[in-house]
């Protein structure tokens, strides 16, 4: 079976909030580690995943402390996939729409994303062999 | 490349974003040369009720400025040249009133989705 090498994903749905957010980011790191070229193109909620303010917390239910918790954050899994990229050879293109951005105040990201629009998300699937739409309900 | 997004969930934030935000989406995709069809299933296919009215909706003295008007943006799409079809099943089980629809929506019935899915290149549901 041949195995494309180009990858868009459409998400949409904000961090913390579905079982979507790890099925995409599960996809993503599946095809960075076949060095495949990726773009995300994150729309609505979805553009706070990258947020750099995010922070992780203790659980005072558990009893943790911020330490023992570790809780992650979508931010540095998604820093994460980045560092995976570099050291695949892949290539991962993670693209905010810009307006979403705008309206919920995500402007300040890790490194690595940059703000787009829909024509970027229409230049990844036309240059993609594989093309997957997540949605949000 | 021929694109069908079928919208599923309707109202979604649209009081937020005074519109669809997948219409939009797609409106602009349009706008940026995609060759997109639109299909409208559950309760997206209220959509193409006309005159539908979300106006006055305030939060102390915030009111909303533009509410959506969501059948006015289904008409653009079709004067844009974009196909918008609708599940005839969904219409029907939710008592739409043939003459309340848009002009130019669609009908597909759920049996013609499979053969209708054939004709493009990339089909989304959002």
């Amino acid at each position: 079976m041949t195995i494309g090498k180009n990858l868009t994903v459409a998400i949409m749905d904000p961090p913390y909030e579905s079982a979507t957010t790890a099925t995409a980011l599960r996809i993503i790191d599946a095809a960075l580690r076949q060095a495949q070229v990726v773009t995300v193109f994150a729309y609505e909620g979805a553009v706070s995943m990258t947020m750099k303010a995010q922070q992780p917390h203790a659980n005072p239910v558990k009893g943790t402390t911020v330490e023992q918790e570790e809780h992650p954050t979508t931010k540095d899994w998604i820093a994460g996939l980045f560092a995976l990229a570099r050291q695949t050879g892949a290539k991962l293109d993670w693209i905010n729409c810009g307006l979403c951005v705008d309206e919920r105040g995500a402007g300040e990201t890790i490194d690595g994303p940059r703000r787009g629009s829909p024509k970027d998300f229409f230049e990844a699937v036309k240059l993609s062999d594989g093309v997957i739409v997540i949605p949000t309900h | 490349m021929k694109i069908l997004s079928i919208v599923d969930t309707a109202y979604r934030a649209t009081l937020e974003e005074q519109d669809d935000t997948i219409l939009w989406l797609n409106h602009a995709l349009r706008n940026n040369g995609a060759e997109v069809s639109i299909l409208l299933s559950g309760n997206a296919v209220n959509y193409a009720v006309r005159g539908q009215d979300a106006a006055g909706l305030a939060f102390g003295d915030r009111r909303v400025a533009h509410p959506p008007r969501l059948d006015e943006d289904l008409a653009r799409l079709i004067a844009a040249k974009v196909a918008v079809f609708a599940v005839e099943e969904d219409i029907r089980e939710r008592a739409l009133p043939a003459d309340s629809l848009v002009a130019g929506i669609e009908k597909l019935s759920r049996a013609g989705i499979p053969e209708a899915i054939e004709r493009f290149d990339q089909v989304w549901r959002w």
